[in-house]
């Protein structure tokens, strides 16, 4: 497994809308690398016959009908919001890069 | 148009649709609240949609069920095993951060449908097959207004409106087999004629149920690599896709021509001005970092289930079209438009299976019962005519009870009062016509009476005017007279 370097943990604060100075970078590098390295072990196990896995409980088709049922007064949630504007949810000014 | 030189390449576009589909459920996706079209800004609103912490979404049964209908509608592959994840990315429309959404394990596959393209000139019909790459569940987002301007750009700050987040969206992929704005708009429209079918969604675009985003390249024919891609955006109606495919095609091949790079970006097209502007540059594909959705289970298709919900499928309509041309021996034309709705389809097979003349079933109503429906906006399962009185009117007029002129003046009665029998009205009205020989015979003596002037010039070679006859026979039986009826008395006493 190649090691975390500074400039993967750069985008990945990006993505994640993180703000990390450059020597928190080289921390969080160093850091997730050995976390990684961890996990690494793992691949020591043979898996050959083993079907891969993306839930850890084995469950299945949980549905509901398509019924309306009443919860939580929607006015209520709008109050608690930030920043309530009439009928509306209001957010500050959207970046054109933020896309 | 300019003079195409000699060593002119020629290109040809390579199109894909992205088709968002949101279905007609009672409820949102993942959580139990209405998803009613214009209702008052965040009224349809729960903690699932807004992402409160701590929720749990959970599938919404008829969600699963329309999808499969219509993976299956559209000769798709159902998965077996299928699952949900989360497709990251902040932007305010979207509360959780996240979409709920299908990456790797889409609920199906490796379809396809047909479209018929009319040859505008000829009115020849040629079919083809465009793939479905991909057809899987997603949710809406919510919606957002800009204040202080129209566009983002300029905007001080949004208002969010929530009630469309969390709406049920089929997104349907399909392959690149699209060469033409009008091939493109077909697809469209083919698609949209299946989902109402189904009956899992209105399909209106002017309200967003229907949204088309449009990828499209060129490439000189021969070439078996693709060009760059270009996204358009912003159409929302059928003739704009393909207007705007049509204008795109067009600007790619003189910017190739002038040597200028095609960028890899998304375009919106402009209604206003009849083209597509740059709207943002695409660099690489977004990284929307997607990973398996812990909160809902993987679904699991078994075939007995989708068996059942196959067997639930209504007659689509590219069998109609092809029954209606091979066994009704209805043209391309007609075979189209009679299918082109399922009520309007189901009425005209309900009119005929009482053995009512199909081509005449057909002519009423692709002429004077569609032009009524479309002055009056009104859908063919909302007038009185019954398909059984509409096949009584075909056979009346068959059978000679009645004229086609007669026909025509009783049908707006018909179209707005409910009756049991037709004959039974044009009776009762005496409009049924009359062929009876003594009766006609009777009128005609009496005319050639009032008239010696023209029997004696007819009888000196004037044969025309027995026109002028049948038009006052006619005029006296208020256009009761049986034609033929009429026409072969009056040669007969015309001539003495």
């Amino acid at each position: 497994m190649a090691a975390i370097d500074q400039s993967e943990v750069h985008k990945v604060a990006d993505l994640a809308r993180l703000a990390l100075s450059p020597e928190e970078e080289k921390t969080f590098a160093g850091q997730l690398s050995s976390i990684l390295d961890y996990f690494e072990q793992l691949s020591e196990l043979d898996t050959t016959d083993v079907e891969p896995t993306t839930r850890a409980i084995e469950l299945s088709n949980i549905t509901r009908a398509d019924e309306r049922k009443t919860g939580v007064e929607p006015a209520a949630m709008l109050e608690i919001a930030p920043e309530p504007d009439g009928e509306f949810f209001r957010v500050p000014q959207i970046l054109a890069d933020a896309e | 148009m300019a003079a195409a030189t000699a060593t002119q390449t020629k290109y040809e576009a390579i199109i894909g649709l992205e088709t968002h589909c949101q279905l007609n459920t009672n409820t949102k996706i993942f959580s139990p609240v209405s998803t009613q079209f214009g209702a008052p800004p965040n009224t349809n609103i729960s903690p699932i949609c807004l992402g409160y912490p701590g929720v749990l979404p959970v599938l919404n049964e008829k969600v699963l069920e329309y999808a499969v209908k219509a993976g299956l509608a559209l000769n798709c592959q159902i998965a077996p095993y299928s699952k949900f994840d989360r497709k990251q990315y902040f932007y305010p429309d979207l509360p959780k951060n996240y979409q709920i959404s299908q990456y790797d394990l889409p609920i199906a596959e490796h379809g396809w449908l047909e479209v018929e393209i009319v040859d505008k000139k000829t009115q020849a019909v040629r079919r083809k097959r465009i793939g479905i790459t991909r057809l899987h569940m997603e949710e809406d987002a919510g919606k957002l207004v800009h204040a202080g301007s129209d566009r983002l750009s300029g905007s001080t700050h949004s208002l969010v409106d929530f009630n469309r987040a969390g709406v049920p969206l089929l997104e349907i992929v399909s392959e690149p087999d699209i060469r033409s704005g009008a091939e493109a708009a077909e697809y469209g429209q083919e698609l949209r004629r299946i989902v109402r079918y189904l009956g899992i969604s209105d399909g209106n675009m002017q309200e967003g149920s229907l949204r088309c985003d449009v990828n499209i390249s060129i490439r000189p024919v021969g070439q078996t690599e693709f060009g760059t891609k270009v996204e358009i955006k912003n159409m929302n109606s059928f003739s704009a896709i393909q207007k705007a495919i049509d204008y795109e095609i067009e600007r790619q091949i003189k910017a190739v021509g002038k040597d200028e790079p095609i960028v890899q970006e998304t375009r919106l097209w402009e209604e206003g001005s009849q083209r597509t502007i740059s709207m943002r540059k695409k660099e690489g594909s977004s990284d929307y970092r997607y990973f398996p959705e812990p909160d809902l289970p993987p679904i699991e298709v078994s075939v007995e289930q989708r068996e059942a919900w196959g067997g639930e499928l209504p007659e689509l309509p590219a069998q109609k079209r092809h029954r209606y041309e091979e066994e009704l021996g209805l043209s391309a034309y007609d075979a189209r438009v009679l299918s082109d709705d399922r009520a309007v389809a189901e009425y005209f097979e309900a009119a005929i299976a009482t053995g009512a003349e199909t081509k005449q079933v057909a002519n009423w109503l692709m002429g004077d019962i569609a032009a009524y429906l479309n002055s009056e906006k009104l859908a063919v399962t909302e007038i009185a005519l019954t398909p059984a009185n509409l096949a009584e009117l075909v056979t009346l007029i068959e059978k000679g009870t009645i004229s086609g002129k007669i026909a025509k003046e009783i049908l707006p009665e018909l179209l707005t009062d409910a009756v049991d029998s037709v004959e039974k009205l044009v009776e009762s009205k005496g409009m049924t016509q009359i062929s009876d020989t003594g009766a006609l015979e009777a009128m005609i003596d009496e005319l050639l009476t009032a008239n010696p002037d023209k029997v004696e010039q007819f009888r000196a070679g004037k044969t025309k005017l027995q026109g002028f006859f049948v038009g006052q026979l006619m005029k006296k039986t208020s256009g009761r007279a049986d034609p033929k009826v009429a026409n072969k008395l009056l040669s007969k006493k015309l001539k003495g």
